[in-house]
């Protein structure tokens, strides 16, 4: 199993890069992980973090596209609330490449 | 010689309680684990087969606590007579008894 | 399953829950399913009978068999529109359950100002097999 280094420690993750026991989880994590695919996080980017990991928190699963974009318009406007605001911060799929820094299991069946 | 029989199938999904019922000797002791704490639930038509059991023929009846809590029951919804133990009284019956024979 | 939407049609489908949590696999399979198959916008019932009824009990706890313990998922089924979940008395009274022993499980009802209803439908068993016979599609777990 491979791992990635933040803060001088060494964290577990999966074949596909994301994290292998998600009780483990800093945030230094999702912005090591950011930059090595080029990308700064920025407040925008914990938005929609936090909000993944509040959501298994509560459900035990991450949510499905369509499921995150209504509910983030839902909670941080209609603006944000579409799959081109969350793709413009996610170039990688918003589901995929947020739920790996956010240090959740890839989500089943969806982008 | 006395038996610790262990169940870990719901008695409304298999017969496996009903036969181990069937094949016990006063003085033997018989765990429900896994889903076979479903049948200890108070109020079930199992219970009531667990609880005509102890009285006809003298069998112990436990039920693993962390099976019971995974499944939402409670120690006060246990049919009564029917004790709650850990993993720890797990091994002290299987020490105390003279076999383990389990009923899958 | 790519056809399942040939024509724009929505098919009823039912997910037939009869098994325990945890002690086989068959629950946390079939709640697997649901998630993924939601994304073909059917209409989705999903049906508790036998064992089933303890996929939705409340208070699970699942620390001491050190397994993930799913049952908060059911509340997610909303987000999902999944919202009719049928759980047959019977199954219940020969269980020593009553609805009460169920999860509070809800919906927001897009068409009723997000108004929050619940998503338990406890019917009797004659009433489950109309169910059955009202479906295109219906999937065992």
């Amino acid at each position: 199993m491979s791992s990635i280094t933040v803060d001088g420690k060494e964290y577990a993750v999966d074949e596909e890069g994301y994290l292998a026991d998600l009780s483990t989880w800093v945030p230094g994590i999702a912005d090591v992980m950011a930059a090595q695919d080029d990308l700064t996080l920025t407040d925008e980017h914990w938005d929609i973090i936090n909000f993944l990991r509040e959501y298994y928190e509560e459900y035990q699963i991450a949510p499905a596209i369509r499921v995150l974009t209504k509910a983030i318009g839902k909670k941080l406007g209609k603006e944000k609330g579409n799959s081109k605001y969350l793709y413009e911060l996610f170039p990688y799929g918003p589901a995929k490449q947020a739920c790996r820094y956010a240090g959740l299991p890839k989500p089943t069946g969806c982008v | 010689m006395s038996i610790l029989h262990t169940v870990n199938k719901s008695a409304y999904e298999r017969n496996a309680l009903e036969s181990c019922l069937g094949h016990t000797r006063p003085g033997d002791a018989v765990l429900l684990i896994e889903d076979g704490v479903i049948s200890a639930r108070a109020g079930s038509t199992a219970g009531e087969k667990l609880a005509a059991a102890m009285a006809e023929t003298g069998v112990s009846i436990y039920a693993l606590g962390a099976d019971m809590a995974a499944r939402g029951i409670p120690e006060d919804k246990l049919v009564d007579g029917v004790k709650a133990i850990d993993y720890a009284g797990f091994v002290d019956l299987a020490a105390e008894n003279d076999a383990v024979e389990a009923w899958l | 399953m790519g056809d399942m939407n040939e024509g724009g049609s929505t098919k009823k489908f039912l997910y037939l829950n009869r098994k325990a949590p945890y002690g086989t696999v068959y629950a946390l399979e079939s709640l697997e399913v649901v998630l993924i198959a939601a994304a073909f916008e059917q209409d989705v019932s999903l049906a508790f009978i036998d064992d089933g009824v303890y996929q939705i009990i409340q208070g699970q706890d699942t620390t001491g068999i050190g397994m993930k313990n799913f049952s908060p998922t059911f509340n997610a089924l909303g987000d999902y529109d999944i919202n009719k979940l049928y759980v047959e008395k019977e199954s219940l009274d020969e269980r020593g359950l009553t609805e009460d022993d169920l999860m509070p499980l809800v919906y927001e009802d897009e068409d009723d100002d997000w108004a929050e209803k619940p998503s338990i439908r406890v019917v009797s068993r004659a009433e489950m097999a109309d169910l059955m016979q009202d479906q295109d599609v219906i999937l065992s777990f």
